[in-house]
């Protein structure tokens, strides 16, 4: 799943793998309390979120810092469809997909002929403006303005599941996993595919791969609203989990957040969405327990030591260990 | 009519801070073509060691100056031990760093100090100047303060040795190397006055929008903008660009959007400015030969 | 006989991983002219990139008997280094006083500092009619001679110089070689030049090395590399 050739698909070992995965996965919510088991749909849609982050940053070389963004447009369209159309959660999902693909396109086109430091500029601008638009009064009607808004959380459909309680926690855990499943799964295809092969030439060399007849605005504004429609579904997702969403929740810091994920989980790597969904659902707990200004002050110092020491993330360290010890056939 | 010159006028004031940031930021650009996405932390962060020594007892000007020498060791000692590594770096990498830098600021200094909001004195007085009615002393002593900045910058950078040094060493840091200047510690002092630029700023702005530790993501904001409306290689541009932004945002906010939409409208100049015209009024647009 | 300012013993040096320069090793007598010929792609231009320290280099180099293989470009240049590079190196957006002014940085007499900027002028006057100018602006020849001017505002006791003819009108060369002869015999500055034109080159220095592929081929006095058979085929046409 990464862009080396270590990984042959054919071998069984990376399938059994996964199999065995995701029955742990499956059986995880029975053994855990309910607010564990919370903590765990959470980093799920972290995952997701990072996998659309990992695709804009790590496959098609493009900064963002402002990913935040798309969680709150996923997050409120989810919300005002629940809240004002009594829309049923699961059909959100696909609409705030498919608002933040346009979005996301939209803004790539213009953004497109910016490179590093200026798109990362126009998208920290768009981070740290947003919570200031949510607030802003005349949308009120629509965003709930500071105070934003509450929702009901969904009941299960059924009350067992082969003999197991399922409560509502439970549901919504295995609504996100099969959604996490399919949403990885098209990033998968993405990156194997056509798409992805065109994106990393264009990240490499992108004069070449003009010059080859890759039409290179179309496939950058694609990658940035692909992207968003990964984060804006983890946006959906979270909003119907945590049933809530306020202009207060979507700061900078969100997207800062997402990066943080991105560079610990590793770049280019869709395990380290995993991991780094990992990390950032959990390790403010547990700095939090140090001091209250630990997580970001954690979050900062750890940023910096990993672009020294590891910048491919802990994906890549895993990575290179692995190729120490089975040489791949390279 | 006595509204609209006040609103000018203020924007002339917050312009001038503006201005300051942009040029720090412009600074920062020239010399190592990154952007210092944490310019503002360390503008805030300077402004509560003067908080500090005030509420010590220090009298205001020399806790000022004080302040300016603090933030410039800050600046260097940043640049040193935390950016150097990473100078030659890939872009991304580059900007996380910077962002980690942005966040530990963010977060020491509101677990030091808090989150509360603080007021900081002003050290003009609180009766308007000269008895006008469209200009406060606060706002005119800022564009004073600012002013003096400006042109002591501008006489350092043009008529000292070190000034010429450092300009040069920001241009081709290779044919500097050739004349025997240490480029590594031009870069250094190139960072420290861009903190204590940003210290000066941070000052003459807190008193208006009061101390808490997030007090400069939005004026950092426009501090952006403005640095690009002007060019961001361009320090006479992004001066001339923090007042015009300043200008702009009073208008604006007075006559047509109101004032809580004033981000967006930062925001919506930094895209309209990086699609149409990148290089600003006065920037040089590199071409890229293929 | 004089002494010897710079010594090189086995250098190799290169770009990343490909090596360019394959153990040379070269003496340069104090007060002389050197220069240094070889075709595109010999590794002169390299040569003197290392001496300098822009790349990175193995073996030992000794100037004045200190050992400078080790420093760093700016540390290497106070000791009385200069180098003129390939593409001038002269700072575009600067004027050309402030151009010369930059030459004398680390010079800690001023007033001497001011007095060899008069001299420059009078060595080059055309320089003076645009002491204000920005220096991009400036002709190829007049940034040529601006580079050179800037290097000797070191009062260097070595000038490396590269290439210095490149692009250059024969008239202006002859010039800058004027120049060279002059501030060679007037203010004792040895000069080591790497250059393409053998024959003017070797009329002014008198001394020389012919570089191949980074390895030194041949070296001597001028007089007799003029006469060598090799030589003249290959690098001076007849």
């Amino acid at each position: 799943m990464s862009t080396s050739t270590a990984s042959n698909p054919s071998t069984p070992l990376p399938w059994i793998r996964l199999v065995l995965g995701l029955i742990a996965a499956c059986a995880l919510p029975f053994f855990i309390s309910n607010y564990h088991v919370f903590q765990a749909s959470m980093v799920l849609t972290y995952a997701i979120a990072l996998v659309g982050l990992n695709i804009l940053i790590g496959y098609s070389g493009q900064i963002s810092l402002g990913h935040g963004a798309f969680l709150a447009i996923g997050a409120y369209t989810s919300a005002i469809l629940m809240d004002k159309v009594d829309m049923p959660y699961w059909m959100t999902i696909p609409i705030a997909a498919a608002i933040c693909l346009a979005v996301g396109f939209l803004f790539g086109l213009p953004a497109l002929r910016l490179e590093g430091h200026y798109l990362a500029l126009a998208t920290f601008a768009l981070a740290v403006s947003l919570p200031q638009l949510l607030k802003f009064k005349h949308l009120e009607f629509l965003t709930g303005g500071v105070q934003g808004i509450v929702i009901m959380k969904p009941e299960p459909p059924w009350e067992m599941l082969f003999g197991l309680k399922l409560n509502s926690d439970r549901w919504l855990y295995f609504f996100t996993l099969a959604v996490t499943v399919v949403m990885f799964v098209i990033g998968w295809n993405l990156i194997r595919g056509r798409v992805g092969r065109a994106l990393i030439a264009i990240r490499d060399q992108p004069i070449a791969a003009a010059s080859m007849g890759i039409n290179t605005p179309l496939y950058k504004s694609l990658a940035f609203g692909v992207s968003a429609m990964f984060t804006g579904v983890a946006g959906a997702l979270s909003a119907i989990l945590v049933a809530f969403v306020a202009p207060d929740s979507f700061t900078v810091f969100l997207s800062i957040t997402l990066m943080v994920g991105m560079v610990i989980g590793g770049v280019t790597s869709l395990p380290g969405a995993l991991y780094g969904a990992i990390f950032i659902q959990f390790i403010p707990n547990i700095a939090d327990q140090i001091s209250k200004a630990a997580p970001w002050a954690i979050y900062g110092v750890m940023l910096i030591l990993f672009m020294y020491t590891m910048p491919t993330g802990i994906a890549g360290a895993l990575r290179l260990i692995g190729q120490k010890i089975r040489p791949s056939p390279n | 009519m006595e509204t609209f010159i006040h609103q000018v006028i203020a924007g002339i004031a917050t312009g001038g801070v503006y201005a300051s940031l942009a040029l720090a930021l412009v600074m920062i650009y020239q010399s190592t073509h990154h952007i210092n996405f944490a310019q503002g932390e360390i503008a805030m962060f300077a402004t509560y060691m003067a908080w500090t020594l005030i509420n010590a007892g220090v009298s205001y000007w020399l806790a000022f100056v004080c302040t300016i020498l603090l933030a410039f060791a800050l600046g260097v000692l940043i640049q040193r031990i935390i950016i150097q590594p990473v100078e030659k770096a890939p872009v991304l990498n580059v900007v996380v760093v910077f962002i980690g830098l942005l966040v530990i600021l963010n977060s020491i200094a509101g677990w030091v100090f808090t989150y509360t909001i603080k007021s900081f004195p002003s050290p003009f007085p609180k009766e308007p100047p000269f008895g006008l009615h469209f200009i406060s002393s606060h706002e005119l002593g800022s564009i004073g303060v600012t002013l003096v900045l400006l042109v002591m910058l501008y006489g350092f950078f043009k008529f000292t040795p070190l000034g010429l040094a450092m300009r040069a060493a920001a241009q081709n840091p290779d044919s500097s190397r050739l004349v025997g200047i240490r480029v590594g510690w031009m870069l250094a002092l190139g960072w420290g006055l861009a903190a204590a630029i940003g210290s000066v700023a941070g000052m003459m702005i807190a008193p208006v929008v009061f101390l808490e530790p997030n007090m400069m993501s939005g004026i950092l904001l426009y501090a952006f903008a403005a640095a690009l409306v002007g060019g961001i290689d361009s320090p006479g541009g992004a001066v001339l660009g923090g007042f015009i932004v300043g200008i702009l945002e009073n208008i604006l906010g007075a006559y047509v959007i109101g004032t809580e939409l004033k981000l967006s409208v930062a925001l919506v100049l930094i895209i309209v400015v990086l699609t149409i015209k990148p290089a600003g009024l006065f920037g040089k647009v590199i071409v890229s030969r293929v | 006989m004089s002494r010897i300012l710079l010594e090189v013993n086995d250098l190799h040096a290169g770009y990343g991983a490909t090596e360019v320069i394959h153990g040379l090793s070269m003496q340069i007598e104090e007060g002389s002219i050197t220069t240094l010929l070889g075709a595109n792609g010999a590794g002169k231009t390299t040569t003197l990139r290392a001496l300098s320290k822009m790349i990175k280099v193995r073996g030992q180099i000794l100037f004045d008997g200190k050992a400078i293989d080790s420093l760093a470009t700016e540390d290497i240049v106070r000791l009385g280094v200069a180098h003129v590079p390939d593409g001038r190196g002269t700072f575009g957006s600067l004027s050309t006083e402030e151009n010369l002014q930059l030459g004398s940085y680390t010079r800690k007499d001023k007033k001497e500092a001011a007095l060899d900027q008069e001299k420059m002028y009078a060595y080059f006057p055309r320089l003076k009619e645009r002491r204000q100018q920005q220096a991009g602006t400036l002709s190829g020849g007049e940034q040529q001679m601006l580079a050179i001017a800037r290097a000797l505002m070191l009062r260097p006791r070595l000038l490396l110089l590269d290439e210095p003819s490149f692009g250059l009108a024969p008239l202006i060369v002859r010039e800058i070689f004027d120049i060279m002869r002059t501030i060679n015999q007037m203010d004792k500055v040895t000069i080591l030049l790497v250059e393409q034109n053998a024959a003017m080159a070797l009329d002014l220095a008198q001394h020389a090395y012919l570089l191949e592929t980074g390895k030194l081929v041949l070296s001597g006095r001028s007089e007799d590399l003029k006469q060598d058979e090799a030589v003249r085929r290959s690098y001076l046409g007849h």
